[in-house]
């Protein structure tokens, strides 16, 4: 049999989804991604497939180790985003979905730079009908901006790509490197889509204005395909320790501040990321099996986090912490599962979180990266802070909000389930996943000193939480709206180029007046003073014509006969 | 067989083509007769193009009479890129012809404008083929006879008027010439223009010559339009049918100038009467004169055609500058000239027809705001009128950029300053169009436009088009240009 992307699976069963009948829908959406999971299990490393395209061989399949780790956990997000959201009867946001999930595959197993560009911009345009699927008036704005920055990530990807097949002449994607031109703009366009800091605002303006099932299905694709094809392409690129640790950093504060808690999670998102960066920006064996292993853990326990607020936003209609509170006493089991979420982002012992964040520490640690260390330290006492205590605090307990929904509906307790499973499964027993990470693992998670050093940091960081709370000064949850940076081409920008044009408009009117005034007032003065159209009757009688070529011959005439 | 005959072809299909029309009556047959005509027309004229690049300039003996005793067909680069701008327009204006000219002219008279647009054809084509004096005047009375009746055809009772004056104009100027070329014979015994060309030298400072010189010059500088004998020009096209607008502004003027050329760099080639300064720089003179004075006059015009029957006025002085620099740039930009304003004006005049076509008036205040209303054919409009301007990336840049080349190659910057000048005023009407176009609001607003049939828009969006074309891709037009300016300023034909 011939090999093929195993993207397709979903992207052409993506498009058969809305010809169906809502029953057969449902069992088509979730045999896809189990399909597509049974067929990556089978692929053998080494595999390639290659197609001629206009003259270019494209590698429209290359299996390795990398790929087929996204490749499973991408199929197991896939599913569990479809079981959670198998409820919902919207056949054009389903086959979005699938369509989005299948071609973020079908770019992991993209060997060759042409066929990742194509399947990057598949990725940007499918997912943004799941942001619109909300059909708020600011969800279709946020969706528009997304879009423009995922299509300008593709712009620049396929610059990039173009620079490099003329300065290589090859369109292969392996590791690329920031040495050359091309490399930098390919590194943009992954850093968009990554997230980098100050190319982040696309994450928190668009992941919480999404349906309560297309947050769930956006947070495990976009980026981490970006971080994907950053290990491939730039593994070892020291700059992204620097970057990475900066992501890790940056949005503890935000989310600390921000009372929409799907934006807690999606600034939380935002650090997760910078420790696979710090660790692909290390390179080293285990650094990258620590950027994959936690890219994969951190799949599936972003995915948990975001289900649980999601079936909070779907029974409550809200999402602000300041509004909501005690809601465990009727939604027992989703607190459950998102404590297990948050106990795994947050890195305990024995949750997925551990076993893989702790080998990018390490990582540094053997490198010598002590500084970055301590930031990531920083950082992860940061993130067990907000989404560890924060986020399962204001939704469930603290002060009771008085709201008594009811318990999520099945398939949602259902998926969380399997995801919470999973975070526990990986965090007991790490081998299978250290097993198909990309290099082989000697690394023992569970030492003393692992443990001792982890658990020190989340009961200090605890403490200092509850110290907060009791003495009031934690920054209390209000309705108000972070200012990021996005608010520079947000409001600023748009406001300093009205400014601008209406100045220029202004500017252009007047001027055009004074000019074209200008010319009236000569043409009128010439008229008073030289009587033109007197002039203009008299030259056009024939007579006066007759009698200047008269004139003129003689002139000639005379000329003639008089210089020859 | 037909190659070898293609220059007497050239001239008689049309020639003979134009009775049949007479015969036929019928308004659409004949429409569709003399679209045939026009269509087979260009054909010829890019294979004599083609042959003359190729082979070098043909030699066609009438009936077999060696020349100077016959009449003797000659076509050289120069001529043969005439023929080209003259069955190029006859050809892309006969689509555009059907639809305007059924509006404009009473039906029964259909068949009688066809056969004078035939005669008129033919009569430009036989002056620009021709290599024999007489026969220039011969055919130059056919095309000027057949303008006349053509003109007369406008609805505007002024029309008249203007066929009128023209006739006479025309007439006068017809007369210099055939005067003109009397005296030479006189002096000479030979009508052939090569003849002449090698004859006159020798017969050093004879009066009859000098004296036919004069003549022939004033005579076609009339039929040119160069100031200050261009007043037939703007009643002329402001009242004639829309299609003989067009047809005139982009052929008339330039094979007149082309007779022109013909005579101070063929005839009176060896005597070289461009070395004579006081006719080099009243012919600067006049010209410049032409420029700015057109330009002016073009200022104060209430009705776009009227405005640009002056614009064309100054591009003629534009040419006649280029021609009187005598030098091989010069005379390069002249000639690209006759063939980029014949694109620009057919163009304009296009627009102009298809105005008149759609909301009946070319009047200033009538075309306020209709930018909204019609925004494809205003772009064209100002498409075109950048092309006045001579903004780069149209054609009138190119001719406008190697006439200031020329004017600086022979140190003659005031004129080159003269020449940004009448640009400026260019800008100015172009403006003025624009501002009433798209910034002012219509005055009695046109509640129904004609649809706007494809046949007048696909061929207005060919001559716009092509000035955007060869305004980038100047190599074709600059070549022939420049060959044939080298080809006159060596002396003989």
């Amino acid at each position: 049999m011939v090999d093929f992307n195993p993207g397709l699976i979903m992207v052409l069963g993506g498009l058969l989804v809305p010809l169906l009948s809502s029953s057969v829908r449902r069992v088509v959406l979730l045999a896809l991604p189990i399909a597509g999971l049974t067929y990556v299990i089978s692929l053998q490393v080494g595999t390639t497939v290659t197609a001629d395209f206009m003259g270019y061989t494209l590698e429209v399949l290359r299996v390795d180790k990398l790929t087929l780790l996204w490749g499973y956990v991408f199929h197991i997000a896939a599913f569990l985003g479809v079981l959670y959201a198998i409820h919902e009867d919207d056949p054009v946001q389903a086959a979005m979905a699938q369509i989005y999930m299948g071609s973020a595959v079908a770019a992991v197993f993209a060997g060759d730079l042409i066929t990742l560009f194509i399947f990057w911009e598949l990725t940007a345009i499918s997912s943004v009908f799941l942001i619109w699927a909300s059909g708020t008036e600011r969800s279709f704005h946020a969706g528009m901006r997304y879009l423009v920055v995922q299509i300008g990530s593709g712009v620049l990807l396929l610059a990039g790509a173009v620079i490099i097949f003329a300065e290589t002449g090859s369109i292969h994607f392996g590791h690329i490197g920031v040495e050359t031109f091309g490399g930098k703009l390919v590194l943009v366009a992954f850093g968009i889509k990554c997230a980098f800091p100050l190319l982040h605002n696309w994450l928190q303006d668009a992941y919480p204005e999404a349906t309560v099932s297309g947050t769930v299905i956006l947070s495990a694709f976009t980026t981490k395909l970006a971080v994907y094809a950053l290990a491939r392409g730039f593994a070892g690129t020291e700059f992204l320790i620097y970057i990475g640790a900066t992501m890790t950093a940056f949005p503890i504060f935000f989310a600390v501040i921000e009372n929409n808690l799907r934006r807690v999670l999606a600034y939380s998102l935002n650090n997760q990321l910078g420790f696979m960066v710090v660790g692909i920006g290390v390179g080293t064996e285990l650094a990258i099996n620590g950027a994959a292993g936690h890219a994969f853990a951190h799949i599936i326990y972003k995915a948990l986090l975001f289900m649980t607020m999601g079936a909070v936003l779907m029974r409550t209609g809200t999402i602000n912490g300041s509004d909501l509170g005690g809601l465990y006493k009727t939604m027992p089991w989703t607190t459950g599962f998102c404590i297990i979420g948050a106990a795994s982002i947050s890195s305990f012992p024995l949750m997925s979180g551990f076993v893989t964040k702790s080998m990018i520490l390490t990582a540094l640690g053997v490198e010598g990266y002590w500084f970055i260390w301590a930031i990531l330290l920083f950082a992860s006492a940061g993130v067990f802070h907000h989404s560890g205590i924060k986020i399962p605090y204001f939704a469930f307990f603290a002060h009771d909000s008085g709201m008594r929904p009811k318990e999520a509906p099945f398939n949602m307790r259902f998926s969380m389930g399997i995801a919470a499973f999973l975070c526990i499964a990986v965090g007991v027993y790490p081998a299978p996943l250290y097993a198909i990470l990309p290099f082989d693992v000697d690394y023992i998670p569970y030492s003393p000193a692992h443990v001792i050093t982890q658990l020190q940091l989340l009961m200090f960081s605890a403490l200092a939480f509850t110290f907060l709370m009791l003495t009031g000064l934690y920054p209390p949850e209000l309705k108000s709206t972070n200012l990021d940076t996005d608010w520079f081409y947000r409001r600023l920008a748009p406001k300093f180029f009205l400014s601008i044009t209406t100045t220029i408009q202004r500017v252009n009117q007047r001027g055009r007046r004074i000019l074209v005034g200008t010319f009236d007032t000569i043409i009128r003065l010439l008229d008073r003073y030289s009587s033109m159209q007197v002039v203009f009757i008299w030259i056009n009688s024939a007579s006066t014509m007759v009698f200047c070529a008269l004139v003129l011959l003689c002139f000639f005439l005379i000329l003639f006969l008089t210089s020859i | 067989m037909i190659a070898q005959h293609l220059p007497i072809l050239q001239v008689v299909l049309p020639l003979l083509a134009a009775p049949i029309c007479m015969f036929i009556r019928h308004p659409r047959v004949v429409w569709m007769w003399a679209f045939v005509t026009a269509w087979l027309c260009l054909p010829m004229s890019v294979g004599l193009l083609l042959k003359v690049l190729e082979q070098g300039t043909i030699v066609y003996n009438l009936g077999g009479w060696a020349a100077p005793w016959g009449i003797e067909y000659r076509i050289d680069i120069l001529n043969s890129f005439v023929l080209i701008i003259v069955s190029m327009i006859g050809a892309i204006v006969l689509p555009f012809a059907r639809r305007s000219v059924e509006r404009e002219i009473p039906q029964k008279r259909i068949y009688l404008f066809y056969t004078m647009l035939l005669l008129c054809l033919a009569g430009l084509l036989g002056m620009t083929i021709t290599g024999d004096a007489f026969n220039l005047f011969v055919f130059l009375e056919i095309s000027s006879l057949s303008t006349y009746v053509l003109i007369s055809f406008g609805k505007d009772r002024r029309a008249l008027t203007a066929a009128y004056r023209y006739l006479i104009v025309g007439t006068i100027g017809a007369t210099f010439y055939i005067i003109g070329v009397g005296l030479l014979y006189m002096a000479t015994g030979s009508l052939n223009i090569a003849d002449l060309a090698v004859l006159i030298p020798n017969i050093g400072g004879n009066r009859t010559v000098q004296s036919g010189m004069a003549f022939l010059i004033i005579g076609l500088a009339l039929k040119a339009a160069l100031f200050p004998m261009h007043m037939w020009l703007p009643n002329a096209y402001t009242y004639a049918p829309s299609v003989v607008s067009i047809f005139l502004s982009a052929t008339a003027t330039k094979v007149a100038v082309y007779a022109f050329i013909r005579v101070v760099f063929s005839i009176f080639g060896d005597v070289n009467i461009l070395e004579i300064l006081p006719v080099r720089n009243m012919l600067m003179v006049l010209a410049i004169a032409a420029m700015v004075i057109g330009s002016a006059a073009a200022l104060y015009q209430t009705d776009v055609r009227r405005l640009f029957a002056y614009s064309s006025i100054a591009q003629i002085g534009y040419i006649i500058l280029g021609i009187s620099f005598d030098s091989v740039t010069g005379v390069t930009a002249g000639v690209v000239h006759l063939f980029n304003h014949a694109l620009m004006k057919g163009g304009l005049f296009m627009v102009l027809g298809l105005l008149a076509y759609q909301i009946g008036s070319t009047k200033i205040q009538d075309i306020a705001g209709l930018g909204e209303r019609m925004p494809l054919t205003m772009a064209a409009l100002v498409i075109g009128g950048l092309g006045l301007i001579g903004m780069p990336l149209t054609a009138g840049f190119i001719s406008k950029w190697y006439l200031i080349q020329a004017a600086i190659d022979i140190g003659l910057w005031p004129i080159a300053f003269i020449i940004v000048l009448s640009s400026i005023l260019t800008v100015v009407y172009v403006w003025r169009i624009v501002e009433v176009i798209y910034f002012h609001r219509p005055v009695n607003p046109i509640n129904d436009i004609d649809r706007a049939p494809i046949s007048m828009v696909a061929p207005m969006w060919i001559l716009i088009g092509a000035t955007i074309f060869f305004g980038i891709n100047t190599n074709a037009t600059l070549e022939i240009a420049g060959a044939a300016a080298k080809a006159l300023l060596a002396g003989g034909v």
